[in-house]
């Protein structure tokens, strides 16, 4: 087992002489009388970046974000302050700051200790040096080959390579100390084919917590460069799209995105602690079809929206939030979880020590049924099979919730029909999920390509689900 | 930090470059430093202090480039992103438009564009300007039933730009914003709305009682809304969704998005793509303006410019680099467009919605559905239906599509209602004809 909580010491303290008594110190001036909870939080993240645009390696950039936040919250008010310099001068400024929403009382002494080990869900690895640099180039120009070489319509390609490392160092107000090192890597192809005039686009990727071997074990990324072609040349097939509502099959994998918006933000433990939500209050309701199993997992090995430990640092875990259609939990982070009177579930997440942790999706997605998915597509008469989105996005309140389609076809007769141009869903959350009809035993989860936002803050997330049937949602096409 | 010590960061990077063997560079380094205060149902919820700092840096050897940034400008952590810069640039290839903008269209002086008012006011203090917004939301209307909470925040910071061919220069600003987010409820019918202002002085701001007021008229008018039959309509959208439909030009007409051919408008310059009596310009210069900056993002002076002239389109949206991709000269817009506005052809709202007489009145709008491309356009929409010129009542859950560049010639008319904060001013926009897709 590797030794987190050691790696995270020596490079996000030790540089600054910091040692367990100076963060003792700290979390004295932080947290205390009439603080009921407090943390301390060490970034450290690295990224590198690669892009080959027309035909060469156009950028390379290299990123180095540090700091620490510093959160102190009494009842439900919370204060925060953080800096990009650590010293030890600086994290008691930072304290004093935080910690000036209550009001001043005794400190209590602390002692700093090791929360408990934790087996990591991933490699600590670097993934910066995980290949050489020219090996880095070599395999982006191997993509824009492929590309090009997959068919002669091909105008323009663009790949990026990215691999990110970071190093967090958790330290709540009873002492307890929690440490992640996460790697992540993510790559890209996007193309742009001609035909006759008309021009369309197609993009694919994939990526997660390991590192840049991933993309070329079992050729993998070559593969996500035929695809992102494969995308561009059916959208140059593409028709209008019929306008108003229909039955929709959504394919299985990244159409998950559809619980993201639809149900995933409605159950964030901060809107409904507040009720502020479409689901606020109807735990133990029927939300969705009996058919639906709804699972938030950050303890999937490797997985883009996988932690080891959150950001406050509490482990994660699966947390089932609808159980055959009806709503068993919200997810939550220390400071909702308290409130609510629940535990945390492993869902406190930040962008940046520069942010406040608030509850977040990890890897959500609906556990697969017993339909085989040709069965799903032949059951229906006429409607929309949904196989790829460009993203989505939902208003907690009303329950509206979006998303586009960049790969789309008409379903006729129980049969897969022409492909049909960008078009978008909308519907209602809680209602669109009791009119599951049908779901397949194909269960994909996406592969790594998620950045969800809210409140302007992106984290990485993972999606997923088999194909399932919807018995109606409202498609904005042009078509009438 | 200030501007001067910023400037020798600055310097520091350009000088560290050279001595790693770099034949040109450039850096930019800012700091920043804010209050931010939320009040939700009276009571504080949060007091955030930011102070955030940063650099870029650029190195190019002949005609290869790597980049670098950091959030640490100790001077170890500067070697050491000018060496991160340098060792990415031995592995780019030879790009023959990759460099430097032109010295001869650097700015070498620039006015005060007077962006820089410092707010000196405690966390006290704003938690009391918060409480009165949100409270004047809450007391709009009974029906206002709960708030995401209002929220003050000030930051003020600085920021300084160099390169080697000796352009040297920065400025401090502030931006101050107040904000509130609440919800309605009336039935089963939940509806969440809000509004801001944002300013560079405090004092221009809009009072704490009209903001809360605004957001919580803006939540009741939504209660109650329903579905729309699928249906060809004229649309108008409102002056506060609007701006998104210049953005979208803008993207089009970006260099960069010309040269890759991936754009709706691909080759339009001189071509008619708005009715005639259209035109569409910035203004970088404007005192005060939220977008204002007196260099680009390469240290060209820019200036004001129109980018449509009697419906045609005039300029492209140009940085150095894509401006030597096209064989053009850069439009001073590395970093894009500042205090983009679209001339009004003088209608107000009311006169728009008579003018309509039948259609969508949009006044939210939701998701991606925007496609770069093709200009095809189909997104989710919530807003008012209007009949004989009168909103009829609210609507939700439908979505409107067309294609960009039909839309842009069926523009009827833009409104004289552009009181919206932000660095794009335009008002509201009467479109022809689209497709609303409902039950």
């Amino acid at each position: 087992m590797t030794d987190n909580l050691a790696t995270a010491k020596q490079i996000l303290l030790a540089p600054a002489g910091l040692d367990e008594h100076h963060l003792a110190q700290v979390m004295e001036r932080l947290a205390g009388h009439g603080i009921d909870t407090a943390d301390l939080y060490f970034q450290l993240s690295r990224l590198e970046s690669w892009v080959l645009d027309d035909g060469i390696v156009k950028e390379g950039n290299f990123t180095l974000e540090q700091g620490a936040g510093l959160r102190a919250i009494s009842g439900e008010k919370t204060g925060f302050a953080y800096t990009e310099e650590i010293s030890l001068e600086n994290l008691l400024e930072a304290a004093a700051s935080a910690r000036a929403i209550a009001r001043a009382g005794q400190s209590d002494r602390i002692a700093v200790g090791e929360a408990g080990k934790l087996d990591p869900l991933y490699r600590p690895d670097d993934p910066i040096p995980s290949l050489a640099d020219d090996a880095k180039i070599e395999l982006l120009r191997r993509l824009d080959a492929t590309a090009r070489a997959a068919d002669p319509r091909v105008k323009q390609v663009t790949a990026s390579l990215v691999a990110a490392h970071e190093v967090v160092l958790v330290l709540d107000e009873q002492g307890r100390l929690a440490a992640d090192v996460r790697p992540l890597v993510r790559c890209n192809v996007a193309v742009i084919v001609e035909q006759k005039g008309r021009r369309e686009q197609g993009s694919a990727g994939g990526g997660g917590r390991t590192t840049l071997e991933f993309f070329l074990e079992e050729e993998r990324a070559l593969g996500y460069a035929r695809e992102a072609v494969r995308q561009a040349l059916v959208n140059l097939e593409a028709v209008e799209t019929p306008a108003g509502p229909m039955t929709v099959v959504l394919g299985p994998g990244w159409p998950g995105i559809l619980l993201h918006e639809a149900v995933g933000h409605g159950l964030e433990g901060d809107f409904n602690r507040k009720g502020l939500s479409a689901f606020s209050g109807r735990i133990g309701e029927q939300v969705a079809s009996p058919l639906c199993t709804v699972v938030d997992d950050g303890s999937l090995p490797g997985r883009r929206g996988s932690l080891t430990v959150d950001d406050e640092g509490t482990p994660t875990g699966e947390t089932v939030l609808i159980e055959k259609g009806i709503l068993r939990g919200y997810m939550q982070d220390r400071f909702n979880a308290r409130l609510m009177g629940v535990a945390p579930t492993g869902n406190g997440r930040r962008e940046s020590y520069a942010h406040l942790p608030m509850p977040r999706m990890t890897n959500t997605y609906l556990l697969g049924g017993d339909h085989d998915p040709q069965e799903i597509i032949a059951s229906v008469e006429k409607g929309l099979f949904a196989v790829n989105f460009a993203g989505g996005q939902v208003d907690i309140t009303s329950g509206k919730f979006v998303f586009s389609l960049s790969e789309a076809y008409l379903i006729e007769k129980g049969k897969v029909g022409a492909p049909v141009k960008g078009a978008t869903l909308i519907g209602n959350g809680p209602e669109v999920m009791t009119r599951v009809s049908l779901v397949g035993d194909d269960l994909a989860l996406d592969p790594g390509v998620g950045t969800c936002g809210k409140d302007g803050q992106s984290v990485p997330v993972g999606v997923g689900q088999p194909t399932l049937k919807v018995d109606e949602i409202t498609v904005g096409g042009t078509a009438l | 930090m200030n501007i001067g010590q910023l400037e020798e960061r600055v310097a520091d990077l350009l000088a560290e470059a050279r001595r790693q063997g770099a034949d040109a560079a450039d850096a930019a380094v800012s700091s920043s430093a804010g209050l931010s205060v939320t009040v939700r149902l009276g009571e504080v919820e949060t007091i955030e202090h930011h102070r955030d700092q940063g650099l870029g840096v650029t190195v190019y050897f002949g005609r290869r480039k790597g980049s670098a940034s950091t959030t640490d400008l100790s001077p170890a952590a500067l070697k050491e992103a000018v060496a991160r810069a340098c060792a990415i640039a031995r592995y780019t290839s030879e790009d023959p438009c990759a460099g430097l903008a032109d010295p001869e269209l650097l700015a070498r002086d620039w006015p005060d564009l007077d962006l820089h008012h410092p707010w000196e006011i405690t966390p006290e203090q704003a938690i009391d300007i918060a409480r009165t917004c949100e409270q004047a939301a809450l007391d709009f209307d009974p029906r206002v039933s709960n708030s995401e909470g209002a929220t003050l925040n000030t930051v003020e910071g600085s920021f300084v730009y160099g390169n080697s061919h000796g352009f040297l220069g920065g400025y401090p600003t502030t931006r101050h914003t107040l904000s509130c987010v609440v919800m309605a409820q009336e039935g089963d019918s939940m509806q969440r709305d809000w509004w801001y202002d944002s300013r560079r002085a405090a004092e221009e701001l809009a009072t704490p009682e009209a903001i809360g007021r605004r957001a919580g008229e803006r939540a009741v008018a939504r209660l109650g809304a329903r579905k729309l039959g699928t249906c060809e309509a004229p649309v108008i959208f409102r002056a506060d969704v609007a701006p998104g439909l210049l953005r979208s030009l803008v993207g089009a007409i970006r260099g960069h998005a010309q040269y890759r051919e991936s754009s709706f408008l691909l080759g339009a310059l001189g071509q008619s793509i708005f009715p005639d009596w259209v035109r569409i310009h910035e203004d970088p210069l404007l005192p005060r303006g939220l977008a204002s900056a007196p260099f680009d993002n390469e240290g060209v002076a820019t200036r004001p410019r129109d980018f449509v002239r009697d419906g045609v389109l005039h300029s492209y949206v140009l940085d150095s680099y894509s401006a030597c991709k096209l064989e053009m000269q850069t439009t001073g817009n590395a970093g894009g467009v500042r205090n983009l506005a679209i001339e009004s052809s003088g209608q107000g709202l009311e006169e728009l919605l008579k003018q309509m007489d039948r259609g969508l009145l949009v006044t939210e709008l939701m998701g991606q559905g925007v496609n770069p491309v093709t200009g095809d356009y189909s997104r989710g929409a919530a807003g008012f239906w209007v009949e004989n010129g009168a909103i009829q009542h609210p609507v939700e859950e439908i979505t409107i599509a067309g294609n960009l560049r039909q839309m842009y010639q069926d523009l009827v008319a833009v409104g004289s209602d552009s009181d919206i904060p932000g660095s794009v001013r335009t008002g509201s926009w009467l479109i022809e004809k689209m497709t609303i897709a409902g039950n």
